[in-house]
């Protein structure tokens, strides 16, 4: 597999490619029995993320989406499907060992693979610690891959202080995060992310806990970084709102499942799955003339442990028929260019 | 001082209002100094009325919730002001006496819900207990109805009343924590962030129940979020908070359609929405103040577009346009009218 790919030029293929993921959780038995059960967090789910692409993951809680951002990070290790990883240099030509299967890495080559993929967390309170400075915070990454001299470390990381928004960089350096509003604190997390200059950040639910003003702050600071540096991110939300200003594409999980997807204006203009259309109507509306009938759907998400084998949306749909009770799960079809959905009625 | 505006323009002319709040300042003593958390709060609430409290974390919104209940930290002082529930002054009620208000007449239910659950308790208990607690009813099997019909009235059925907490999905629970804050059958219902933890479908329908029961009940209640679009759906007017001050209040469709403060308009602005056309997204740079040492003059001048010299050194009067006013020197609309008073 490496020896014929390594010096030819394919920009079609694309950064990360995701076929048939799986991830099962064991439910525990009683001691020293083997589990009661499985809980299908990700099953079965595909997707492909291009270079500098956004591609968002939107559902509610419990679908799902953390850990598909979890098994990419190589935080989680997938039950079967594979991950498969094709960075390159900045003219899109392969580097060498650019080529990566997160679960075969080891040693020096999985510390290369995290130098390429980060994380944000969600919560800018409890990813950082307390007792670091903001220095600390930044260039650990740095002195863990083991790049440049202490002093080098100094201007590097006032120099994407200076990116994220904290100027002047000297007045940020050493203070704790305490000190730091939450904003400000998410804009640290982001510039931890981002010194590397990797080539996939997996964000999850950045901006969720920040007021409104700092939001909008955090999430054009995400695109500018993106289209300038050529990040591409899995950028994982509840919200689609949001999800609209900050992707290129949304695939929408439900109970470990993508329903669908789609590039974000015609996803929102266009759904065709029951499940995003019920999300989509559910959205609340910044505008007080405007009426919003009640979502078509009913009951409430159950935890998907060893669920039966046809659709996982069917006892909540709007549309099931006889025939989706008796018929497995539905296949992945494309309905219209780039626009996939998986459901016997769309 | 504006005590004629204020009555007036309470509830937009309907019904005499059952709550009104005048000039309510509150602080908290801390070793970095007085925090000035509310600073000359005033409005009005109609009986069966929706009132939206927007602001973002540290406005004073909880806080405001927290004195209307007398649910205070000890570090908390009221430096002045009056909470007028039917005419009479809740501030100045004793501890025993404030025990036939609180729950009874207003009630609140919690920011984060889902955790003011206790998780050794069967949920149906808890609400019993809110009841007898406060002599609603006094025999077992009317209690047990009550909660009975509690349940009903938000949507859980009865098998709920034999469950633990944790047995319930958060939907279930926000239901039950309502049913609590109605046990007692208030007038006023005090909803801090309530479906801020909840997924979108079930935030949908825990507002349109709560909607209904209002609409059944007669109830009013006073919504505090930070989203704008909860606000919009769900209020009849609106009442904007920043640094501790209410700085906008009028019906919710004209603070929309035309906001006056320009800290309103930022806060519309950049929200996002999922329908209509995409429209660039404005961001508000800058912190709020510290409210231990707050800007002279208006307390968004730092962060304001449109400040002049004179926001920077006095305070903004209170502007207003029908129904609506903001506190501001300089109003986006021009024929926003000083209004009388102080």
């Amino acid at each position: 597999m490496q020896g014929d790919g390594e010096t030819v030029r394919t920009p079609d293929q694309p950064l990360v490619d995701v076929d048939g993921l799986v991830k099962l959780f064991p439910i525990a038995g009683n001691v020293f029995r083997k589990p009661s059960g499985f809980v299908h967090a990700v099953d079965g789910v595909s997707f492909r993320i291009e270079r500098g692409e956004s591609l968002g993951l939107v559902g509610e809680s419990g679908c799902g989406k953390t850990t598909v951002g979890k098994l990419l990070v190589k935080l989680l290790e997938p039950t079967s499907g594979s991950i498969a990883f094709r960075f390159t240099d900045a003219g899109g030509a392969d580097i060498p060992g650019g080529r990566v299967d997160p679960s075969t890495l080891k040693g020096r080559q999985l510390r290369d693979f995290r130098r390429q993929v980060q994380l944000i967390f969600q919560d800018p309170y409890e990813s950082m610690n307390p007792r670091r400075t903001i220095y600390d915070t930044i260039a650990e990454p740095v002195s863990v891959q083991g790049i440049g001299s202490a002093l080098d470390r100094v201007d590097r990381v006032a120099e994407i202080l200076s990116l994220v928004g904290l100027t002047p960089p000297s007045a940020f350096l050493f203070r704790y995060p305490h000190e730091l509003s939450g904003g400000q604190r998410q804009r640290v997390a982001i510039a931890r992310a981002l010194i590397l200059e990797p080539s996939l950040v997996v964000a999850d639910e950045p901006t969720s806990m920040l007021d409104v003003s700092s939001r909008t702050g955090i999430m054009s600071l995400m695109q500018e970084l993106a289209s300038g540096l050529g990040v591409a991110y899995l950028y994982i939300t509840h919200d689609l709102a949001v999800a609209r200003y900050m992707c290129d594409r949304i695939a929408v999980m439900y109970m470990g499942k993508i329903v669908e997807m789609a590039e974000t204006e015609e996803l929102l203009r266009n759904p065709l799955h029951p499940y995003t259309r019920a999300l989509l109507s559910a959205v609340p509306v910044p505008d007080p003339g405007h009426h919003r009938p009640p979502p078509a759907i009913s009951g409430e998400v159950t935890a998907p442990v060893d669920p039966p084998a046809r659709c996982r949306f069917y006892d909540r749909c709007p549309l099931a028929t006889r025939s989706c009770e008796t018929s497995p799960h539905p296949p992945v079809e494309e309905k219209a260019r780039g626009h996939v959905v998986a459901c016997y009625e769309a | 001082m504006a005590e004629a505006g204020g009555r007036d323009s309470a509830g937009g002319g309907r019904a005499a209002p059952i709550l009104r709040v005048e000039g309510l300042a509150l602080r908290y003593l801390t070793r970095q100094g007085d925090v000035r958390a509310l600073e000359d709060v005033s409005f009005a609430l109609a009986r069966g009325e929706s009132l939206g409290l927007v602001g973002e974390s540290g406005c004073g919104k909880t806080s405001l919730a927290n004195c209307l209940m007398r649910l205070l930290p000890d570090n908390a002082r009221l430096t002045g002001g009056e909470v007028l529930l039917d005419g009479e002054d809740v501030l100045l009620l004793s501890e025993d006496e404030i025990r036939s208000v609180r729950w009874r007449r207003i009630s609140l239910v919690f920011q984060a819900a889902m955790n003011s659950l206790d998780p050794v308790y069967r949920v149906g208990q808890q609400v019993l207990e809110a009841i007898e607690a406060h002599g609603v009813e006094t025999t077992a099997t009317g209690g047990r109805e009550r909660v009975a019909r509690l349940f009903r009235l938000v949507g859980l059925d009865a098998g709920v009343f034999e469950r633990y907490p944790h047995e319930l999905s958060g939907g279930m629970r926000q239901r039950a924590v309502i049913a609590m804050a109605l046990a007692c059958d208030p007038d006023i219902v005090i909803a801090d962030e309530p479906t801020t933890a909840l997924d979108v479908i079930v935030q949908d329908r825990i507002l349109r129940e709560l909607k209904r029961i209002q609409e059944e009940l007669g109830i009013s209640i006073i919504y505090i979020t930070h989203d704008m679009a909860v606000v919009a759906e769900v209020t009849d007017r609106v009442g904007v908070m920043y640094a501790g001050r209410l700085v906008e209040l009028g019906e919710t469709a004209s603070v929309f359609g035309s906001p006056l403060h320009p800290y309103t308009e930022a806060l519309m602005s950049s929200f996002p929405s999922v329908t209509g056309a995409k429209r660039p997204l404005a961001s508000l740079a800058g912190e709020p103040p510290d409210l231990a040492d707050p800007p002279p003059g208006c307390a968004f001048h730092p962060r304001c577009a449109h400040a002049t010299a004179l926001c920077r050194e006095q305070r903004p009067p209170r502007v207003g346009l029908g129904d609506q006013w903001a506190e501001c020197w300089h109003p986006l609309a021009a024929d926003a009218v000083p209004l009388g008073g102080d």
